[in-house]
């Protein structure tokens, strides 16, 4: 990677306030997703990658929550010092999100094609680019094209309800590639589609990552899918990232505490019947531990561990926030 | 976003103490309920409080007419001279009564034919949900008006021509409940466990509409005493000289504006009762969350 | 299609609930206590008189017969005659339902055009005083007897004010067109007639605002929770990471799944409005069908009595018949699987 990552986030801490007590709910996050890669952070539900992925687009609900600290760049420019309109402007231009539920984020009583010509067009808006209505619904067909919709200009007149899960989804690629991001963020993809459906969502992302050269953010708990599509991995817990490489290295030889017990979470075809957890629950993120969050879970904790881990580099392309990473070989 | 709660749980505070703080930090259900009960008190009381008790009969007081509020008269007096503070007092009664009555007689018939309805459907259901959709169509004030004219006009009659359409209401809201309801686990553990329909309707499903009952019945005293006392005005409830509430305001509205205390004052009393319920009623659906109440 | 089928449905369910409400009203006119023939005459009639008229109004005959005319009646369109004016039913009716129908209607739109604004501003202004205000408005406007509110806009505007006219349709000298619709602002503006159409809107516009009070506080009421559980869908999140602007997402892509709740409550709450009309019409003497009904409860004309109850019962459903084909237009997922959500 010569040029810098399209997207980096550096360092971000993110609070919630509630009752007038704060939670840590991000605590110094980075993450790094350059153009032409399939980067995914994974996690339980509850470790804040939907907190990142909002504080990402902008659209964090900003009353509770505060960023405390930290620095969202983009393109070279930092995000969260950005005025809200310079950020509007960006948002569903060079970058755009695909949400989680197909069946709940589209609108039922517009068709996919007012839906997508209304966002087309506040988007043109935005650059400042004119664009007649047809030339807009041409574009709307275009990317339903792009995404392997059939029929685009009937897909286009239809309800959402008229739609099946698989091709709602597909809608949703679509309307995020309408003003050709740079940057796709995707929340759970194909999460709630039967596992053949997910399976294409997938590869369409996939391609959209190696033809266009996208940068794509994937956001999910499912370690089978960031096994076989993404390029990198982070993985989170309770607020902060414990570990991240390239999938392949990581996935083969993971190095954190955590991670490790995650991947002996999930059953394997050849390791026999036994069906393990991990003990203990998330921390309170109102009185989190000093230092390393999973240190009350983990058999490795020493008294060192109240100190914040640092990232420390394992190998070239693989780095693990733990103080005990030679010990856990 | 949610931030994870620790393992150790928060000590237990029984369900009715947290529910009263609640409900007495929400300041509809507090005012409500505090006019709810200064009009109960009005009129369980009446008797006692009232300061010319015998105003409530046929009493002609001639000298005393169309007198404005004052220190002696609270509330002025009508046009033979009777006291209206003491004829709302006792007006209060009236209303009370009839609502209670109405709703008493409305609300178990109502809810029973909604579980009924909802529990077993099929034939039951479409029976029942005709019979409800047919009632819904009348306006209530009509349906009591012709019952009335029919028959002779007297709170009687007036409380059963309400009653026989007000169960409706009722059926309508537990039906809903109660086929959601059905499908749930716990209905189909007792079934399974041998319990008798009638121990499933009243014992399972029941409890589970009682917060939705209690916050409608609380609403519809309001409605029903309104009802009550349209029809009155038109002088198809309670006969003369029993004080009613909609007859003095009708009695009053003749010498309208210049006496207004003959007919604003007892329509004033008639909303006051109204806008307790309803706030108690709005306090206690906030209290237990009930979406589907209206 | 699955439009078309719900339709039908509806249409069925009308004529059952009218069916219904015939059976109802016939049983409580015939069945009832009280010789209805005795009840038209009055106690100071002769018995000759009163076997006169029960033979005229067929009453002799068994009640099935009885019914079985009524019905027969009821789908020729012709509701017998009345005991008192001895005219057809029908006529008395015709004469009166255009000024109710105005009423309502005046009604209706006054709540529509108020409700769902303060709706709509009540639930962006959440928990706010607008919110607050709001709230207090349709409680107000929900325990306030409609008679009470009637008398205090007449005492106001009326006697003390000397505003608007007290009572009636219009003023004996104000220029009156052909009625086309019946509806007299309708025909006056027709016809371009700007002076009686000042007139007619000015008597309208007490007895609207008395009757709607009940309505408009209920429509913003439910405006407001329904704007604001539309705003917690995902779609107007989707919308608003989409970059879609903050008014355009809420007076198109929020109001439109929004506006559903208040047209169904307005088909459930209508009953309710007809019976408040009786009231107000019989205050500001508005010549209505409402006042015509209960002129004939008091005087015990039953047929006159089937006859409104039936209209009522009509409009009723036509009402609601009206708002489901409304949703169905508003709501796609109405439309396609054709059932209510």
């Amino acid at each position: 990677m010569t040029a810098d990552p399209l997207l980096s986030v550096r360092s971000l801490s993110v609070d919630f306030w509630s009752y007038g007590r704060r939670s840590q709910v991000l605590r110094d996050v980075s993450l790094d997703v350059p153009a032409h890669r399939h980067v995914a952070l994974v996690g339980e539900p509850g470790c804040g990658k939907s907190v990142t992925m909002r504080a990402i687009m902008g659209i964090l609900a900003a009353p509770p929550a505060r960023i405390a600290s930290g620095a969202i760049l983009f393109d070279g420019r930092d995000l969260l010092r950005l005025s809200a309109r310079e950020r509007e402007a960006l948002r569903g231009t060079a970058m755009a999100m695909v949400f989680q539920d197909p069946m709940t984020s589209l609108n039922p009583v517009f068709t996919i094609g007012d839906q997508m010509g209304a966002i087309l067009r506040y988007a043109d808006r935005r650059l400042g680019r004119a664009r007649s209505r047809g030339a807009r619904l041409a574009r709307v067909h275009e990317v339903l094209t792009q995404v392997r919709m059939p029929d685009p200009e009937r897909i286009a007149r239809s309800f959402p309800i008229m739609l099946s899960g698989g091709m709602r989804q597909r809608v949703l690629i679509a309307m995020a590639l309408l003003s050709e991001p740079r940057l796709l963020i995707a929340d759970e993809p194909g999460a709630a589609l039967d596992v053949t459906t997910q399976a294409q969502i997938l590869k369409l992302l996939r391609d959209l990552v190696d033809d266009r050269g996208l940068a794509l953010l994937m956001i999910t708990h499912n370690l089978g899918v960031v096994r076989e599509a993404a390029d990198d991995v982070y993985v989170m817990y309770a607020g902060s990232v414990v570990e991240h490489g390239a999938t392949a290295e990581l996935f083969a030889r993971p190095r954190h505490p955590y991670t490790r017990a995650l991947l002996d979470c999930v059953p394997k075809l050849s390791g026999g019947a036994t069906f393990r957890g991990i003990d203990g629950s998330l921390p309170d993120y109102s009185a989190p531990p000093p230092g390393c969050r999973f240190a009350p879970r983990c058999p490795l904790a020493i008294s060192a561990c109240s100190r914040p881990p640092e990232a420390r580099r394992v190998s070239a392309d693989h780095y693990a926030a733990c103080w005990r990473l030679e010990d856990a070989a | 976003m949610s931030a994870a709660v620790a393992g150790e749980s928060a000590p237990r505070i029984s369900t009715a103490y947290q529910n009263w703080r609640r409900f007495s930090r929400n300041p509809t259900a507090v005012i409500g309920s505090a006019i709810v009960v200064i009009v109960l008190a009005a009129a369980l009381l009446a008797p006692l409080i009232a300061p010319y008790p015998d105003h409530v009969g046929a009493v002609v007081n001639f000298r005393a007419r169309h007198l404005p509020p004052s220190a002696r008269y609270w509330f002025g007096t009508d046009n033979v001279g009777r006291d209206i503070f003491t004829r709302v007092l006792f007006g209060y009664r009236i209303s009370l009564l009839l609502a209670a009555v109405v709703l008493g007689a409305a609300v178990p018939l109502g809810a029973t034919l909604g579980l009924i309805a909802g529990y077993f459907g099929g034939w039951a259901e479409i029976v029942i949900m005709r019979l409800t959709d047919v009632a819904l169509a009348i306006p209530p004030l009509v349906m009591a008006l012709a019952v009335t004219a029919v028959l002779t006009p007297n709170l009687v009659h007036a409380m059963l021509a309400i009653a026989a359409l007000w169960w409706t209401w009722h059926t309508r809201l537990i039906f809903s409940i109660t086929r959601t309801l059905r499908t749930q686990e716990f209905v189909e553990a007792a079934r399974t466990l041998g319990a008798s329909p009638f121990h499933i309707l009243f014992r399972e499903l029941l409890p589970n509409c009682a917060s939705a009952i209690l916050v409608k019945t609380s609403l519809d005293f309001g409605f029903v005493i309104l009802i009550g006392a349209a029809l009155s005005y038109l002088g198809l409830g309670v006969q003369p000289p029993t004080p009613d509430l909609g007859t003095m305001v009708a009695n009053g509205a003749d010498f309208l504006p210049d006496r207004w205390w003959e007919s604003l004052l007892p329509g004033a009393a008639i909303l006051f009762v109204a806008l307790g319920f309803n706030l108690l009623g709005d306090g206690l659906r906030d209290l237990f969350d009930v979406e589907s109440v209206r | 299609m699955e439009f078309l089928y719900f339709l039908i449905r509806r249409a069925l369910w009308s004529a059952l609930v009218l069916i219904g409400l015939s059976i109802v009203i016939f049983t409580i006119a015939r069945v009832m206590p009280g010789d209805p023939a005795r009840l038209a005459m009055g106690p100071r009639a002769s018995q000759e008189q009163v076997d006169d008229l029960r033979r005229k109004m067929g009453l002799d005959r068994p009640l099935v017969e009885q019914y079985q005319h009524f019905i027969a009646g009821l789908s020729r369109g012709d509701l017998g005659l009345s005991f008192l004016t001895k005219r057809p039913v029908n006529d008395d009716i015709a004469e009166t339902f255009a000024a109710t129908f105005e009423l309502v209607l005046s009604t209706i739109t006054l709540a529509f055009l108020v409700g769902i604004p303060l709706g709509v501003v009540a639930a962006a202004n959440k928990d706010g005083w607008i919110d607050n205000l709001v709230r207090l408005i349709a409680i107000f406007g929900a325990v306030t007897p409609s008679f009470l509110l009637a008398l205090l806009l007449q005492v106001f505007a009326g006697y003390v004010l000397h505003v608007l006219p007290t009572t009636g349709r219009f003023s004996p000298d104000a220029p009156i067109p052909h009625s086309v619709t019946g509806l007299l602002t309708i025909d006056t503006l027709i016809a371009g007639n700007f002076a009686g159409f000042a007139d007619a809107f000015k008597h309208l516009l007490l007895p609207s605002l008395a009757l709607s009070a009940a309505t408009v506080g209920q429509i913003a009421r439910i405006t407001r929770s329904s704007m604001i559980d539309v705003a917690k869908q995902d779609y107007i999140e989707a919308a608003r990471a989409f970059g879609v602007p903050g008014r355009v997402r809420m007076f198109k892509y929020m109001l439109r799944p929004a506006f559903v709740p208040p047209l169904t409550i307005l088909g459930l709450e209508f009953a309710s409005l007809l019976g408040n009309a009786f009231v107000v019409e019989l205050v500001f003497s508005w010549p209505g069908m409402a006042s015509y009904g209960v002129r004939s409860i008091l005087q015990k004309d039953l047929n006159a009595v089937m006859g409104v109850v039936m209209i009522s019962g009509l409009f009723f459903v036509l009402v609601n018949l009206t708002i489901d084909v409304l949703v169905g237009v508003v709501d796609p997922r109405v439309r396609i699987r054709g059932e209510r959500a």
